[in-house]
């Protein structure tokens, strides 16, 4: 963990992880069983995916019926049970738990659809196939009549601190990412890419061929609304995304599971990810999507106590889970260990108004007004007078708060209650 | 997962710079050390009994009222030990004992508590304590009166008073070096100008006090006496004078500087600073009191609300 330096005048230096010149990758062997987790409520009524059923590796498994929500199996198996699991704010989804048989056999679906796929089936493929292929390509969004995008973001930095995952992907399958890119543009037919790199990363990419735009290697300068400010030069509307302003992010990982997608005719079903372990150190660690953490930390000998943490994520962005049983997701780009005592206390001391956050806020935000409207709940005010939908999601208040305020975890369930006010209302009134 | 699936919402970051307000609270009474040094060696073992029972009977104040109250007791953190602290420090040695516990009490109740609590306080706790007093019993505060009975090899005069009431003339015998040195006459902790220069460097490097506000309020001070002095220089005195006399160097790095009571935004920081410097030089030239480092912080801190809307825009913001 960074500390604040003697000098507390300066703003703190929250570097980026670099990979190593030549990281090496462990794999992790297929475990017994593996649990896919979808976004899906969790509606046993309409269930198509049935107890008992067996399933390929790689092969699509559609949720339920009316719904074009899928899970893409990473191993050969039964599923062995559908149940639903509680995430963020309390929300139900659908986990699907699939036990590993000893025989592999990959589904050959995918090899049928996109051999010789004509440009606008490829589309529809990257959106009915690779969702949940690793780095989560964003296919809704480039079928999505409503954004009309123009420009690709491709982001070969890690946006959080700690994780080298996008380059090790970039050091390691830089073919991957080139056809994969290549694949983008006749899909989509958005020539505008813009590669965004960390400086180390400027001459590995510079074969591609694509324009490629340097971002600072200070936390949170990767986050996709500073590229979006300081190198595309868009400042995004508070409480829009990049793509309602026709500009759409995705990871390298993500570029090359569809480059290798196409080539191999397989869906990738490995997710590679950053374990760092509770003194720090850090691995670069391959293993099947639905591995359970468990299976990782004794690949690694790491053995966890009471009260210690385990972080699916970065630091600042990432969130905490309650079991090692949770299993590796294809946006899982870290996994990190804390030690019980390395976690910060959270305090229930009000804002001492030290406006240490305000220097640090990238959005500008009068956070020291602003949580005194979370903290009592006065969320419309928040955000209508406060800029609470300005907050770009970095964590930095929090990071800094002297009084140790949980700011940006009151940051993000206002924003939460507010949408669930208002899509309750849309649906009283439509 | 069937029996097991159990997950908890997130509380990102997971990381925190480890800062702390009882750090802040430290390095703040490490900050103010040498310059009640100073004055306990110049004012013996008073000084040190006046600091020592303000800097307690403030925590006692807090502590009492927290029980009395059912709120968790939060003397931890330093801060009433500060308000203490500060208040000892504004104080002249010979400061009876029935002053300084009632001053803490105006400060840590009335100031602080009853507002809430650290955070929550419209007005810097120290300042709403001595204003009362000052106002109270004014004789205790004027500083040749009281520290008549010491003997030193300095002029024992307070430069503000002598100001005051005897014309520029009188502090002519004031080098700058002597005010610096702290030979004047004046609060315990209030006169080493060296000590509190080298404690406010040393905060503002910290990060501790917001620079912006200390460094505003010096320069409201300098280029309101520069005016006064340039317009009419045989009835005011120079910047310098102003500048290291009375509560002028306490008053920015500790007193302008306390957190609750002051804005954080850059434009509103200099507007404080500054204006809290301009009304100082105004209340000691113009108006009746001998110092007005205490009124134009209080004044300021009045306006501290306004100030807040002046805001930098927030970024996506559609105005
Ligand atoms: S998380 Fe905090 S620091 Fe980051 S943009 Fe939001 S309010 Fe500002
Ligand atoms: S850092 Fe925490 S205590 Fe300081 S102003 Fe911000 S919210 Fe308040």
């Amino acid at each position: 963990m960074i500390k604040r330096s003697f000098i507390g005048l300066l703003k703190p230096r929250l570097k980026y992880g670099s990979v190593a010149e030549t990281p090496s990758l462990k794999q992790i062997p297929i475990p017994k069983e593996i649990t896919l987790f979808s976004n899906c409520p969790f509606d046993k009524k309409n269930l198509l995916l049935k107890k008992k059923a067996t399933v390929k590796t790689g092969q699509k498994l559609l949720l339920y019926k009316e719904s074009d929500e899928y899970v893409v199996s990473s191993v050969t198996g039964q599923v062995t049970s559908i149940s639903s699991y509680t995430g963020d704010f309390g929300l139900s989804y659908t986990a699907i738990t699939i036990e590993v048989s000893d025989d592999e056999e990959i589904d050959d679906e995918f090899k049928d659809v996109s051999k010789d796929a004509s440009k606008d089936a490829s589309l529809e493929i990257i959106k009915n196939f690779l969702a949940f292929a690793p780095g989560n390509p964003p296919g809704k969004l480039f079928s999505d009549k409503d954004k009309s995008l123009n420009t690709i973001v491709v982001c070969c930095a890690d946006s959080d601190l700690l994780i080298t995952t996008n380059q090790y992907i970039v050091k390691s399958d830089i073919d991957a990412i080139k056809n994969g890119i290549n694949i983008l543009k006749t899909a989509t037919g958005v020539n505008d890419i813009i590669m965004v790199a960390s400086q180390s990363q400027m001459h590995e990419l510079s074969t591609i061929g694509e324009k490629i735009n340097q971002v600072n290697d200070t936390y949170p300068s990767a986050l996709p609304h500073l590229i979006m400010k300081n190198i595309l030069g868009k400042v995004v509307p508070a409480g829009k995304n990049p793509e309602d302003i026709g500009v759409c992010f995705i990871s390298a990982e993500a570029v090359a599971s569809i480059g290798n997608a196409f080539n191999s005719g397989q869906i990738p079903v490995t997710k590679t990810f950053t374990l760092v372990n509770k003194d720090g150190s850090k691995s670069l660690v391959s293993a099947r999507i639905g591995t359970p953490a468990g299976d990782i930390f004794k690949a690694f000998n790491i053995t966890l106590n009471e009260n210690d943490r385990i972080i699916f994520g970065g630091p600042m962005t990432g969130s905490s889970v309650y079991s090692e049983k949770h299993p590796v997701q294809p946006d899982t780009d870290a996994i990190i260990v804390q030690d019980r005592d390395d976690i910060p206390v959270i305090s229930d001391y009000p804002c001492t108004n030290c406006g240490d956050c305000i220097r640090v806020c990238p959005a500008n935000i009068q956070i020291n007004l602003l949580v005194r409207f979370l903290e009592t709940g006065q969320y419309e005010e928040a955000a209508d007078q406060y800029d609470l939908y300005s907050c770009i999601e970095c964590g930095l208040c929090s990071y800094v708060c002297v009084s140790g305020m949980p700011i940006f975890q009151y940051i993000r369930s206002a924003k939460y209650e507010l949408d669930r006010a208002n899509t309750a209302e849309a649906t009283n009134n439509g | 997962m069937v029996d097991n699936n159990k997950f908890i919402v997130s509380h990102a970051p997971f990381w925190h710079d480890g800062s702390r307000i009882s750090t802040r609270n430290y390095n703040m009474a490490f900050a103010a050390f040498p310059a009640i040094l100073l004055g306990i060696i110049y004012y013996g073992m008073p000084a040190v009994g006046v600091v020592s029972l303000s800097i307690s009977s403030a925590i006692i104040w807090e502590f009492v009222f927290c029980r009395v109250t059912k709120y968790s007791v939060t003397i931890g953190d330093g801060s009433a030990a500060i308000i203490g602290m500060l208040f000892g420090m504004l104080l002249p040695a010979t400061a009876p004992w029935w002053l300084v516990i009632l001053g803490t009490f105006v400060a840590v109740i009335i100031g602080k508590q009853i507002y809430g609590g650290i955070g929550a306080n419209p007005f810097n706790p120290v300042v709403v304590a001595i204003a009362i007093l000052m106002i109270s019993w004014k004789d205790i505060f004027d500083f040749n009166e009281a520290l008549i009975n010491y003997d030193f090899d300095f002029a024992m005069v307070y430069p503000l008073a002598a100001l005051k009431h005897f014309g520029v003339s009188a502090v002519d015998s004031f080098s700058m070096g002597d005010l610096l040195m702290g030979k004047q006459s004046g609060g315990i902790g209030s006169t080493f100008g060296l000590g509190l220069i080298a404690g406010g460097i040393y905060l503002i490097i910290r990060g501790i006090i917001r620079w912006e506000i200390a460094l505003s309020f010096l320069a409201g001070i300098f280029i309101t006496a520069l005016i006064f002095n340039m317009a009419d220089s045989a009835h005011y005195a120079g910047p310098a004078v102003h500048l290291f006399a009375g509560y002028t160097l306490i008053g920015a790095f500790f007193l302008a500087t306390e957190d609750s009571s002051s804005p954080v935004n850059f434009i509103s920081m200099l507007i404080y600073g500054a204006g809290a410097g301009l009304l100082t030089v105004l209340i000691r030239n113009i108006g009746v009191y001998v110092d007005g480092v205490i009124f134009a912080i209080l004044i300021m801190n009045l306006v501290n609300p306004l100030l807040d809307k002046i805001k930098p825009k927030a970024i996506g913001k559609v105005a």
